[in-house]
C-alpha cells in the first residue's frame, strides 16, 4: 500500500531531519514508529500527509501505486490518507459536524460519489460517535476551539472514524490522554482496522502498544530506522528506555546527538 | 507566494456580477449644485414649502462648511478631491407625467434590471415574504405589498410619497435625529436627496413582513442621495433590510445616504444591511464612495435598535450606524462585518450614545482585510452621568489575509458616572498555514478551506441577519451555506 524508499526530508533551516527513510506498509497492517524526542517521528507523519512547511530532499514515496511526494495534500487526503494531529487546530466559529460534512462530501464528490444529505450524514455520524464512544454534544461545538487535550485527540478519532481513510497516520495520539480516555481511543482504533486499511502509530510510549497491538515495531533515532522489530521490541525499548538505542547509535555514530 | 496567499488572491479577485448598465431615457439636471438646482428638485417633486426651506438652510450650512472645514478629515482614509460642482444630482428614469406609478406603468426595462438583481417585483414573482421598495438613481420606481401592509395601518412607500400623502409624519421626525447641522454629507444629502423609503408602524403592530429598499446606481457621473425613515410607534416591531449596487466604471461616484430610526416606548427596529456597490478594480480604479449617516434614537423606554451591516462593496466606506440610547432601560446592539480586498477603505463602526437609566449597548466587529485593502474600526461608547448603571460590551475582532492589507481599531470609551459597565475585547488573527493545511488533510479544496474560516469567523454577525440575507452575505463573502448542520 505504502512504499516508502530512501526518503530524506526536512525544514528550510534544518534540511535534514530524516534521513535515507525506507518502510514497506501493507494492507492490514499496523505499524508502529517509536523514538525519543527530536528522533523526527512527527517529521515522518508530516511529510506523508504533505505539510507545505516540509522539504523532500531525496527519495520516492508510493501511495497505492500513485507518486504520493507530487500531490497536494487535499489530493493526498481525498485518495485515503489521513493523518490524526498531534496538536488538532482550532477553527473558531466553524461548526464540528459543519466541517466533518463538508470534508465527507468533498471527498465523495471527488471521487465521483453522490453526496451525502443532512439526514443521511447524521446517521452516519451518530453511528460513528457509538464507535468512538462520544457525546453528542460534540459536534456542535466549534472545531477543537475549547476543547480539552484529550478531546482535541478524540476529536481527531472521530473524524478518521467518518472518513474512513486506506492509510491513517496516528502523530502521537496517545500523548496527553489519561488511561481511561487512552483506553477508549485505543478501542475505537482497533474497532477501524481492517484487512484492507493500514495504519502507522507514531509514538513516544510504549503504553498505546498494550491497546493496539502492532505488526511491526519501527525505532526511528536521529533520523533514521536503527532497529525494526515486532512487537516484543517495544516492549524491551519500554524496559531499558532509549538510552539504550541511544548508546548503540552512538557507538556507530559519534557525533550522533 | 504562500498557498494561503494564491487561495486568497483568488478570492479577492471574484468578478462583480452587478456591473452592467441599463440603457434608459432620463430626466437629468445638469451638474453643479447652487440653489437653483435644489429648487429645481423640490419643484420636480412637487414639495410643500417646508421641505424646500428645509432643503435650502441645509444647503446654505452645507456651503458654509465647504467654505471653512470642508470634509470631515479624521477618518483613516485618502481619496483624491471630490468636485461637488461635476456631480448630477437628480436623474431618474423618464415616466408619464402623474403621480407613482402603478407597477403596470413601470417601464419594463426597469423591472427586467430589477430581476437581474434577483429583486423580482412583478405581483406572481415577488420574494414571499418581504415588502420592497425599489429605488433607481433618484427615484423610487415601485413599491411591492403596500395595500397589503397599509391593512394594518402600515406605511411603507417612497419617500417623495410620503411627503405627498403624510407632510405632518415626515414633518414631525425628518431632521429629528440626524440634522442637517450633523456632518458635511448629511448637509448635503439634506439639501439634494431625491428619494428613498419611509415607513411607519403604528402603535402595537408587528410587522408581519420583512421591509426591503433596494439601491440602484445606474447613470453615470450621478450621485445617489437618499434618505430613509423609519418610525415604530409605542410596542411596535419592524424588520428592515437595504441592498445596494451599481454598474461597473472607471469613475468613483458619490453615495451619500442618511437614515434616520425612531422607536417610542417599547418599539423594536431591527435594521440590516448588506453594502455591495463596486468596489473598483485591482489597481483601486472606480467605485463607489459611501459616505453615509446612520443613527437610532430609542426615544421611549424598554425600546431596542439593532443594526446589522455586512459591507463588502465600494472604494470607501464611511459610516457609523450608531444609536442614541435616550428612554431608560433601551437597548442599543451593532453587529458588523466588514470586508476589504483589493484597494478598498472602510473606517466604520458605531456610537453607543448612553443617556437613559439601565440602557444596554453590545457592539460585535468583524473586519476582514485582504489584498491591499484597509480596514478601520472607529467606535465611541458615550456613558452621560444621568446613565445609571448603563452597560455596553465590544467586542471587535480583525482578521488579516496576506501580508499587504491594514486593520486599525480606534475605540473610544466614556464613562461619566461610577456605576456604568464598559468592556472592550479586541483580537487581531489571519488564517494560519496551519489551519489551511489541517482542512486540506481532511480533503478540502483551499477556496473551500478559506471560505469556512471566514464564515466561521462571521458567524457572530451572520446569525442576527434574516434568512434570505445571511444567504446572500455569505455567498458575496465567498461561501455557500449549503450543507449546513444543526
Amino acid at each position: 500500500m505504502l512504499s516508502v524508499r530512501n526518503l530524506s526530508a526536512g525544514v528550510e533551516d534544518k534540511p535534514d531531519i530524516l534521513k535515507s527513510i525506507s518502510l514497506e506498509v501493507r494492507a492490514g497492517e499496523v505499524h508502529a514508529i517509536m523514538g525519543p524526542n527530536g528522533s523526527g517521528k512527527s517529521t515522518l507523519a508530516q511529510v506523508l500527509a504533505g505539510h507545505p512547511g516540509y522539504v523532500v530532499t531525496a527519495g520516492e514515496v508510493t501511495y497505492l501505486g500513485q507518486d504520493l511526494l507530487a500531490m497536494p495534500p487535499e489530493e493526498r487526503a481525498r485518495a485515503g490518507v489521513f493523518l490524526a494531529f498531534q496538536y488538532p487546530v482550532e477553527i473558531p466559529g466553524v461548526n464540528n459536524a459543519y466541517f466533518l460534512k463538508a470534508a465527507v462530501n468533498e471527498q465523495r464528490t471527488r471521487r465521483g460519489e453522490e453526496e451525502l444529505d443532512a439526514m443521511e450524514f447524521l446517521e452516519l455520524l451518530e453511528e460513528k460517535l457509538r464507535l468512538v464512544e462520544m457525546d453528542r454534544s460534540f459536534v456542535n461545538r466549534p472545531v477543537n476551539e475549547g476543547f480539552s487535550g484529550g478531546e482535541k485527540k478524540r476529536n481527531e478519532i472521530l473524524q478518521m472514524a467518518v472518513l474512513e481513510p486506506r492509510l491513517a497516520i496516528l502523530d502521537e495520539t496517545d500523548s496527553g490522554l489519561d488511561i481511561d480516555a487512552l483506553r477508549i481511543v485505543a478501542r475505537g482504533v482497533n474497532r477501524l482496522r481492517r484487512p484492507d486499511n493500514a495504519m502507522i502509530l507514531v509514538t513516544h510510549y510504549q503504553r498505546i502498544l498494550q491497546y493496539i497491538e502492532p505488526d511491526h515495531v519501527h525505532v526511528l533515532f536521529d533520523g533514521r530506522i536503527v532497529r525494526s522489530g515486532g512487537q516484543e521490541l517495544a516492549v524491551e525499548l519500554e524496559r531499558k528506555g532509549y538510552d539504550w538505542i541511544r548508546a548503540e547509535a552512538g557507538a556507530a555514530q559519534p557525533a550522533g546527538r | 507566494m504562500s498557498t494561503t496567499a494564491k487561495t486568497l488572491e483568488a478570492l479577492a479577485n471574484r468578478e462583480y456580477k452587478w456591473g452592467f448598465v441599463t440603457d434608459i431615457e432620463a430626466d437629468t439636471l445638469p451638474p453643479g449644485l447652487d440653489e437653483e438646482i435644489i429648487r429645481q428638485i423640490s419643484a420636480r417633486k412637487r414639495e410643500p414649502e417646508f421641505m424646500l426651506e428645509w432643503r435650502l438652510r441645509a444647503y446654505r450650512h452645507w456651503a458654509t462648511l465647504q467654505q471653512s472645514a470642508g470634509e470631515p478629515k479624521w477618518a483613516n482614509i485618502s481619496y483624491p478631491p471630490i468636485d461637488y460642482q461635476q456631480i448630477v444630482y437628480y436623474s431618474a428614469p423618464k415616466r408619464k407625467a402623474g403621480g407613482p406609478a402603478s407597477l403596470d406603468e413601470v417601464d419594463p426595462k426597469l423591472l427586467e434590471t430589477f430581476e437581474k438583481l434577483g429583486i423580482p417585483l412583478a405581483e406572481r414573482e415577488r420574494l414571499a415574504g418581504v415588502a420592497v421598495d425599489a429605488v433607481f438613481d433618484s427615484v423610487s420606481v415601485a413599491t411591492t405589498f403596500k395595500e397589503k401592509l397599509a391593512e394594518l395601518g402600515i406605511i411603507f412607500c417612497s419617500f417623495s410619497e410620503a411627503v405627498q400623502n403624510h407632510p405632518d409624519l415626515v414633518q414631525k421626525y425628518l431632521g429629528s435625529v440626524v440634522p442637517y447641522t450633523d456632518n458635511f454629507y448629511a448637509a448635503l444629502n439634506s439639501a439634494v436627496f431625491s428619494d428613498g423609503s419611509f415607513c411607519y408602524i403604528p402603535r402595537g403592530v408587528r410587522c408581519p413582513m420583512e421591509l426591503s429598499t433596494y439601491f440602484r446606481i445606474n447613470t453615470a457621473g450621478s450621485g445617489q442621495f437618499e434618505r430613509t425613515l423609519i418610525v415604530a410607534e409605542e410596542g411596535s416591531y419592524v424588520s428592515y433590510l437595504e441592498g445596494c449596487t451599481a454598474p461597473r466604471r472607471d469613475e468613483n461616484q458619490l453615495h451619500a445616504a442618511v437614515v434616520e430610526l425612531i422607536a417610542l416606548e417599547g418599539a423594536e427596529i431591527k435594521y440590516s444591511t448588506v453594502q455591495n456597490w463596486y468596489a473598483g478594480d485591482a489597481e483601486g480604479r472606480g467605485g463607489i464612495f459611501n459616505f453615509v449617516t446612520k443613527r437610532g434614537k430609542c426615544a421611549g423606554r424598554r425600546s431596542k435598535i439593532s443594526w446589522t451591516q455586512v459591507e463588502t462593496g465600494s472604494a470607501i466606506t464611511w459610516k457609523y450606524p450608531s444609536v442614541i440610547l435616550q428612554g431608560d432601560e433601551s437597548v442599543g446592539e451593532f453587529y458588523s462585518v466588514a470586508l476589504t480586498t483589493n484597494r478598498q477603505q472602510a473606517d466604520t463602526g458605531t456610537k453607543m450614545i448612553h443617556i437613559g437609566r439601565n440602557t444596554r449597548s453590545t457592539i460585535i466587529s468583524k473586519g476582514i482585510s485582504a489584498g491591499r485593502g484597509n480596514n478601520t474600526y472607529r467606535g465611541l461608547v458615550k456613558i452621560l452621568p444621568r446613565a445609571a448603571h448603563a452597560r455596553n460590551y465590544t467586542q471587535c475582532d480583525s482578521l488579516l489575509l496576506g501580508d499587504r492589507c491594514g486593520a486599525h481599531t480606534f475605540p473610544y470609551i466614556e464613562v461619566a458616572n461610577a456605576t456604568s459597565v464598559a468592556e472592550h475585547e479586541a483580537s487581531t488573527s489571519r488564517i494560519s498555514d496551519d489551519q489551511l493545511f489541517y482542512c486540506k488533510q481532511r480533503g478540502l479544496s483551499g477556496e473551500n478551506a478559506v471560505n469556512m474560516i471566514i464564515n466561521g469567523f462571521c458567524k457572530e454577525v451572520f446569525r442576527n441577519l434574516p434568512m434570505e440575507f445571511a444567504v446572500e452575505a455569505q455567498k458575496l463573502l465567498g461561501v455557500s451555506l449549503e450543507g449546513s448542520v444543526g
